[in-house]
């Protein structure tokens, strides 16, 4: 398809051209069908974009479906900007998680950038401050073509958006995976926080309201940006880099205040970001939540530059501009807002009764369309699901070769990196802007100050694609559980989670199987743990060359913390504190670290996820920290028992003793439901009772002390100083990178 | 005692500062728009950090032409207090009411994390809370914090008693391993000929509560609004 300029006058609007819109020859008679004649080239691109993969969810719907999204917390679930659910002390928390994939491995610094851009953007449209920010990113082997520079890329543009807007990046994940070699993913989560009764919806209402434009002015960047998001990379990629918007922080720092300012009269009826698919998405989807219809002037619509034809600014992806709906009559009163902090307001239409868009143009009507055939009704497919044909060859457990030297596997292992410390990455992002950062980067879960209360927000991203891969059910149900036990290891119970499910192209079935069995896995999860998911974003057609990326639904959870005073971290803290292993290890290698990065080798049956047993750890840990017996806690991860052991001597430099009576080998397994706590020796036989109560094994296998980290293991000993150790982690990923 | 925190469009860290003032100190804190040409009998007037109109000519260049600045330098200039923080001590190296320029990092990137910090003067209306000599650990959170001058002018800011802050080892030692961004002498904060307009990189408001692990900025901000008057009279050497 060509992306980047629109059709010319003279081009016919046919089936052919319908097609290099990316629509089917059954969704161009859908098309000509409701609207009683062919649409005109206006038409075709806000059909184009609506019914994209990216906006519309025609593939994923029927699968979401299932997942659980409602709960006693839950104000607003997925179809807002943002899920919204309540964390006490009369405040909602308001978060989501979108995809910049596309774009991101296109042009990764704008790409990246843009993607943090339009996150914080649905989160204040919804009347909450933005607090935080976490990103999950995947790239592929350092060594692949680009990929340093990507990575990069990536991370400036990171953080230099969420560094000007002044939001803190508190956390996330990032990994290397050849899988993503020729198609990265760059997921950014924030999160804000409002007063209960101030939460503003995007729905549109009042024939006769005046709809507002604000922000930037509307360029060519960016046209057909919900079209490339929809769509498998190929060698012609590089030809879409205009479909690659830019962004400018400092814009959209002066939007959200002058936005938050004028929410607060209630001259606003409706507000919503133009995100992918600009003004097209953002007024359709508003007159579709609200059942009505709307007027636009494109003859006022700003623009950077002369000559924009109807569908170029219908399309247009440029950064920083929202759509607000505004009480009739009012409108000076937020135009004022908006002018005070420098920004163009104009009235570009109204709402109309009739459940109609009509487009008008230099006098022209470019667009006529009913609502509902192009949002609510758009299409919905049931795609063929068929299990990869490789996977029970995959699945077939390989032999596990012995760690015959545990110290030196554990060397590699935390210079691996995956496992090697993130901070080259989190340093350049601020973290401790706004002065709610309790527990930033680099432990289990961010932990953020709720001010004026004495509760915290507690927030973790996770996904284990290699287990995906291997057993999609159990690998979704994976991500959801772990996310859930990193954010008890802070205390905190779960409220709510929000998704981005990224996979290849849904037009393969095996893909198409991927999908629906992870979200199934979510689902089960969900329901054991009590994790409702409140918003969320599907990212497919990540795919290079006919090579899908590994199936990655990436999970960010946010929970509370009752009372911050009580808790633990994930470091040992102080010396002669009594070491406590919680959970049974089963000896599981299947799509371990250990066999991946050791011996090469990514195959067997990923750790078999025991929802119950995960349900019980967690409750033991929010127990025993809420009752403050508990100055560490950890969970156990990739790379096993070791490496929890190992992190959890690094912030502090305080070694560690500790028995585990296994084979040296198992040190490494990576069995789930399983946390290293540490806790005074007054406290041990508390928790221990305590565990026992929950049905949570607790063996007490050590103490915190000395610069050394020992495990002694059946047969064979892990000893080394921490010092070396911290070396070897904290180097990696500077070192692999180059620099 | 009246405090004014000055909004410029792209100032990130007004609140946090209004929030030490007016919460944990409990002061009568108000916030200055950037158009505002008076200070409305404000005693301090605090520039915070961020990105002053988006800083894309450099770092406080433009805030320094904003209307407000004229008021602030006439209450500089009357012995009043200013503390410039991070792009708040750009902004005063911009318009001259502190010497020297900070320009982009030594590594060129971003620069978040914590520092040690030795307290070089502890007279002064900004420090007296604290020892002359003593360590204290602040974040930092800056892309060009590179404090540079000509050696002449800083043997003379050096001999003026003008250096506040130096960017140390935990154990108060000058070493460039814990220099992060390259500043020369490893200058973190900077005060005037007068002592009464002080700049530093590092964020004091982002650790004066005990509930983010760490209240060694809260010392500057007490400093000032407790028993700073007294101090600001002798504070000039």
């Amino acid at each position: 398809m060509s992306a980047v300029a629109a059709p010319t006058a003279e081009r016919t609007v046919d089936l052919a051209l319908a097609r290099e819109h990316g629509l089917t020859e059954a969704e161009w008679a859908r098309l000509n069908g409701f609207l009683g004649r062919p649409p005109t080239v206006t038409e075709l691109g806000i059909t184009s974009a609506l019914w994209s993969e990216h906006c519309s969810y025609k593939s994923s719907k029927i699968y979401l479906r299932e997942l659980p999204t409602s709960g006693p917390h839950v104000l607003q679930g997925p179809g807002e900007n943002a899920g919204v659910v309540d964390i006490g002390h009369g405040w909602v928390a308001v978060f989501k998680m979108e995809s910049h994939n596309h774009p991101s491995y296109i042009e990764p610094y704008q790409g990246a950038a843009t993607g943090v851009g339009g996150i914080l953007r649905d989160v204040f449209t919804m009347g909450a401050r933005p607090i935080a920010c976490m990103d999950s990113l995947s790239f592929g082997a350092l060594d692949a073509p680009r990929m340093r520079s990507l990575v990069d890329g990536v991370v400036r543009g990171i953080g230099d958006y969420g560094n000007c807007v002044g939001i803190p990046t508190v956390g996330g994940e990032t990994r290397f995976h050849p899988s993503y070699d020729g198609n990265i993913l760059v997921n950014a989560f924030a999160l804000g926080v409002a007063r209960r009764e101030r939460i503003f919806k995007a729905k549109a209402a009042g024939v006769g309201n005046p709809i507002l434009y604000v922000g930037s002015r509307t360029g060519r960047d960016g046209i057909h940006g919900a079209s490339m998001a929809s769509e498998s990379f190929d060698q012609e990629s590089e030809k879409k880099k205009p479909t690659v918007q830019v962004g400018d922080p400092f814009t959209e720092k002066v939007l959200l205040e002058a936005c938050l300012e004028a929410m607060r009269s209630s001259a606003i009826v409706a507000i919503q970001d133009m995100g992918a698919a600009g003004l097209t998405s953002s007024t359709f989807e508003m007159a579709a939540r609200g059942g009505v219809g709307i007027r636009l002037d494109l003859d006022r619509v700003p623009l950077r530059q002369p000559g924009l034809s109807a569908y170029e600014m219908m399309l247009s992806e440029s950064q920083e501009r929202m759509v607000i709906v505004a009480r009739r009559g009012r409108e000076e009163e937020v135009a004022k807002v908006f002018r005070r902090w420098g920004l163009e307001v104009v009235a570009i239409g109204e709402v109309t009764g009739d459940r109609c868009a009509e487009i008008v143009h230099r006098g022209v009507v470019e667009a006529s369309l009913p609502i509902a055939p192009l949002t609510d009704d758009a299409p919905v497919y049931e795609r063929p699901c068929v299990e990869p044909e490789r996977l029970a060859e995959l699945q077939a457990m390989p032999e596990v070769p012995a760690a015959d030297d545990p110290t030196a596997a554990l060397f590699s292992l935390l210079a691996t990196p995956d496992l090697a410390s993130k901070e080259w990455i989190y340093r350049q992002y601020d973290h401790t802007v706004r002065t709610s950062t309790v527990q930033g980067p680099g432990g289990d879960a961010a932990v953020l100050l709720l001010k004026g209360t004495p509760s915290g927000l507690a927030l973790a991203a996770d996904v284990n694609p290699v287990y995906c891969a291997l057993d999609p059910r159990s690998g979704g149900a994976q991500a959801v559980a772990e996310a859930a036990r990193n954010l008890a290891m802070v205390g905190a119970t779960p409220v709510g989670l929000t998704d981005c499910l990224n996979f290849g192209n849904p037009e393969n079935p095996e893909v198409m199987w991927q999908f629906r069995e992870c979200v199934r896995g979510m689902a089960a999860a969900c329901r054991a743990l009590e994790v409702p998911v409140v918003s969320g974003n599907v990212s497919l057609y990540n795919e290079t060359d006919g090579r899908s990326i590994h199936p990655t639904p990436t999970v960010a959870m946010v929970g509370v913390v009752e009372n911050l005073g009580n808790s633990p971290v994930a470091s040992f803290v102080r010396a002669g504190d009594r070491i406590v292993l919680l959970g049974a290890d089963r000896g599981e290698f299947g799509g371990s670290a250990y066999l991946r990065w050791l011996h090469g080798v990514e195959r067997g049956r990923p750790p078999a996820v025991d929802l119950a047993a995960e349900a019980r750890l967690g409750r033991l840990v929010r127990q025993a920290s809420a009752r403050g017996l508990l100055h560490t806690a950890h969970d156990v991860a990739e790379g096993g028992l070791a490496v929890a052991l190992a992190e959890a001597t690094f912030a502090a430099g305080l070694g560690a003793r500790v028995r585990a009576p296994l084979a040296p080998t198992a040190l490494f397994s990576e069995t789930q439901a399983r946390a290293v706590v540490a806790v005074a020796p007054r406290h041990l036989d508390a928790l221990l009772a305590l565990a026992e109560s929950l049905g949570v094994p607790a063996d007490e296998a050590g103490e915190v002390g000395g610069e050394r980290l020992v495990i002694e293991a059946e047969g064979a000993a892990i000893d080394a100083p921490v010092a070396d150790l911290r070396e070897s982690w904290s180097t990696a990923l500077p070192a692999a990178l180059g620099l | 005692m009246r405090c004014g925190v000055v909004v410029f469009p792209g100032s990130n860290c007004d609140h946090d500062v209004y929030h030490v003032l007016k919460h944990v100190l409990d002061q009568d804190a108000i916030f200055l728009w950037h158009e505002d040409t008076t200070l409305k009998s404000c005693e301090l007037v605090v520039l915070p950090g961020g990105w002053s109109y988006g800083d894309y000519l450099r770092g406080g260049a433009m805030a320094a032409l904003s209307p407000v600045m004229t008021a602030v330098r006439e209450h500089a200039e009357k012995g009043g207090l200013v503390l410039g923080i991070c792009n708040g001590f750009q902004v005063l190296t911009e318009s001259h009411l502190l010497p020297g320029a900070l320009r982009r990092n030594r590594d060129l990137r971003f620069e978040c994390r914590d520092v040690y910090l030795r307290v070089e003067r502890d007279d002064l209306p900004f420090t007296h809370r604290y020892r002359a000599g003593q360590v204290v650990r602040m974040p930092i959170a800056h892309g060009e914090g590179n404090y540079e001058h000509s050696p002449a002018e800083l043997d003379r800011i050096e001999a003026a008693g003008q250096v506040v802050f130096r960017y140390v080892s935990p154990a108060g030692e000058l070493d460039d391993a814990w220099n992060p961004n390259g500043s020369a002498r490893a200058i973190a904060g900077v005060v005037n000929a007068g002592g009464n307009v002080l700049g530093l990189m590092p964020h004091p408001e982002r650790c004066a509560e005990e509930v983010l692990g760490n209240a060694d900025g809260l010392g500057l901000f007490a400093s000032v609004v407790r028993g700073a008057r007294a101090r600001l009279a002798g504070a000039a050497r």
